[in-house]
């Protein structure tokens, strides 16, 4: 309870601060440069100082911010990735060579690789079918908003769900994991999903494409919305039947938006780390990059330099999907 | 043999009635326009010849065979939209070709009607552009390309100027009707709520109301004996003039007394039993003209004039509350606001409607 009101109390300051800020910088920008009462040129001289000065003022606490929680990490984890454990003693480029010859990375780049074959795939197909045929049935918002809902579930929560899923008990006993359950009522053996080698990586990634399916879902449905109606009459004349419609004449009309799905799911699970750590926390071969980096930075005494390389690497591979997917979506904007 | 044909043709929305059946027959090679007012059903009778929407009643025969449940690409139509419609990410040759492609023709003969149809409507040198990179004419010569490809036995225009500027309008009429005059085997359905498009392009117009047909006939015969006061209003610009009347002499020629008491005699029979009944008098704006002496129409004030040089427009006030008598007088006139003036007109052009708004005049 206590809790509760202190987190209304802050929020409540945050908001006022915010105002009391943004009145205030520009009650005193008025007193200086006052613009009433004076003769002509100086109160354009005035009002054009005003002008210049009042947006950095607005924009301040954005930059600063900005500047503090993004620019200053970025710089400063490039720097640790050159030093050593304790951040202390430069190595150069010592951890990326310590990195590239370590077997667990490699490993999670191999398994990161998977995972970014399959899930954006895997969700940007799921949310267009999906799309697709519940924009034909009477219940179909209701369906829409049933996949929808596990991206209001957390990626921990959505563990903890699937965990139970794939949950083993010893062969005999009654399984409580529904795949398992499923498994031992078809007559075969149980087995410990998550402990798989290789398979495993496919078994949390069913969790993400669980989670992105509603977004991918949800956009593209707007976008298939977005087609307009006399196209797919016009191909309908033209004696194009259900599939050469969707293929041939709906999905390349929405191919931009498709793109940028493809590439917002692809930069999520670049950075996939909550899943992997609820799940196996990198166990049985399941090692992703962003628990590795977790796992060398903060356990084991840490290891701030290798720590460091590792996310300065998934920086690296993020940036310039990064891009591609500002530009599409630009694009997207502009041809509307 | 027959182009079209429609027999008690009706469509409803749940127990919403849109067309109350409708009979018609379209010769084939006739251009047939189908004008109305929004909402009266016109494009829903087209999408419903097209395919698109289904048939709730009657029959429909396209070339002598019935095609209630023929689907839309063998139906051997052709469509064009107002919005065009064309497939944005398809090339001017894709877009022509698309529905050959679907049909499994093979390259050259796709090859050979695309360009005969670029030729026709000079795209040869965009064919690989795309939609986007082409004016809103050269848009609308495409998706035309298009449905010339699919060789149709009818061709169904659905608005297919009203996105264009009033200039470009004019050029794709005038190519609209040469390729009418290109294609005399095929038949040509037309739907727009521009009457001057109606005119000038159709062998026959239909006029649309409220789900039901009005009147079919050539233009012309629309413009000088309208069957009833809707279509008497619907064609013609500034639309006719209607006037309260009364039936005073029944006869081989009809005396009526005009609203405001003036007597005027019409070359139209009527029979004695409508004596003394109220009628609607219906005179066009182009056809009257003012009066020299004492024998004129009716008599009223001006309250605009509007000259557009080649016309004078006189709204005159007085004869009908709130709904002003136009005339359209050729040339310039030296008439002000204010001025009472005298209008005649020739005794042929005149029009007569009962009760029930049916012309006297068949």
């Amino acid at each position: 309870m206590q809790q509760l009101l202190f987190a209304i109390a802050t929020m409540a300051a945050g908001v006022l601060a915010c105002a009391a800020y943004f009145f205030g910088t520009n009650w005193v920008l008025d007193k200086l440069f006052p613009s009433k009462g004076l003769t002509g040129p100086v109160t354009s001289r005035n009002l054009r100082i005003t002008n210049a000065v009042r947006p950095w003022l607005f924009l301040g606490p954005a930059l600063f911010s900005l500047t503090i929680y993004l620019i200053y990490p970025v710089i400063e984890s490039v720097w640790l990735s050159l030093h050593d454990k304790s951040g202390e003693n430069f190595v150069g480029l010592g951890n990326f060579i310590w990195m590239f010859n370590d077997g667990e990375f490699r490993q999670s780049i191999y398994n990161n690789f998977l995972w970014l074959l399959v899930v954006p795939a895997a969700a940007t197909f799921f949310g267009l079918v999906i799309a697709a045929l519940t924009d034909r049935i009477w219940w179909g918002n209701i369906a829409k908003t049933l996949i929808f809902m596990p991206m209001a579930i957390s990626f921990v929560g959505a563990s903890v769900i699937w965990k139970f899923i794939y949950d083993y008990r010893a062969e005999g006993t009654e399984q409580i994991g529904l795949l398992n359950a499923i498994v031992v009522a078809f007559g075969g053996t149980p087995e410990a999903w998550v402990t798989l080698p290789f398979w495993n990586n496919f078994f949390l990634m069913v969790i993400l494409i669980w989670i992105q399916t509603g977004f991918a879902m949800v956009i593209l449905s707007a976008a298939l919305r977005g087609i307009p109606e006399e196209t797919v009459e016009a191909a309908v004349i033209d004696g194009a039947n259900g599939f050469q419609i969707f293929f041939k004449i709906m999905i390349p009309q929405i191919w931009g938006t498709i793109a940028v799905v493809w590439t917002t799911i692809t930069i999520l699970v670049l950075k996939v780390f909550d899943i992997v750590l609820a799940m196996t926390n990198g166990q049985w071969q399941s090692q992703v990059l962003a628990n590795l980096m977790f796992d060398w930075m903060f356990r084991g005494g840490g290891d701030f330099g290798r720590g460091a390389a590792i996310a300065v690497v998934i920086m690296l591979l993020v940036i310039p999907i990064m891009i591609w997917n500002i530009r599409n979506a630009a694009k997207e904007m502009e041809s509307h | 043999m027959a182009g079209l044909q429609l027999k008690n043709i009706r469509k409803s929305y749940g127990a919403v009635d849109v067309i109350h059946g409708i009979d018609l027959d379209i010769r084939q090679g006739e251009f047939v326009v189908f004008v109305g007012p929004s909402g009266c059903g016109k494009s829903t009778l087209l999408r419903m010849i097209a395919g698109l929407e289904e048939i709730s009643g009657g029959e429909m025969y396209i070339a002598g065979r019935q095609v209630n449940d023929v689907p839309p690409s063998q139906r051997g139509i052709a469509m064009v939209f107002q919005s065009y419609a064309l497939y944005p990410h398809m090339t001017v040759y894709d877009n022509m070709a698309f529905g050959m492609r679907i049909a499994k023709e093979s390259k050259e003969e796709i090859d050979r009607r695309v360009r005969a149809a670029a030729d026709i409507l000079q795209l040869t040198a965009y064919l690989d552009r795309l939609p986007k990179a082409l004016s809103g004419g050269q848009r609308q010569r495409v998706a035309i390309g298009r449905a010339i490809c699919r060789d149709p036995k009818v061709f169904l225009f659905d608005e297919p100027l009203s996105n264009l500027d009033a200039a470009l309008r004019v050029a794709t009429r005038i190519e609209i009707a040469k390729l009418n005059e290109s294609m005399p085997d095929t038949t040509m359905v037309y739907v727009t709520h521009d009457q001057v498009e109606a005119m000038t392009l159709a062998d026959r117009i239909v006029v649309l109301s409220a789900g039901h047909i009005e009147q079919v006939g050539p233009p012309l015969e629309l413009y000088e004996r309208p069957a009833n006061l809707f279509v008497a209003r619907f064609i013609g610009s500034p639309a006719m003039n209607i006037i309260p009347a009364t039936i005073a002499g029944a006869g081989t020629e009809t005396t009526v007394e005009l609203t405001g008491g003036r007597r005027t005699v019409l070359d139209i029979a009527t029979p004695a039993s409508e004596n003394g009944k109220t009628a609607s008098f219906g005179v066009r704006p182009e056809d009257l003209g003012i009066a020299a002496g004492d024998d004129f129409l009716f008599e009223g004030t001006v309250s605009i004039v509007e000259a557009l040089g080649e016309v004078t427009l006189l709204y005159i006030d007085g004869l009908v509350a709130n709904e002003p008598i136009i005339a359209k007088i050729p040339g310039i006139l030296k008439v002000r606001r204010g001025e009472k003036v005298r209008l005649t007109a020739d005794r042929a052009k005149l029009h007569l409607f009962d009760a029930n708004g049916k012309s006297y005049r068949l």
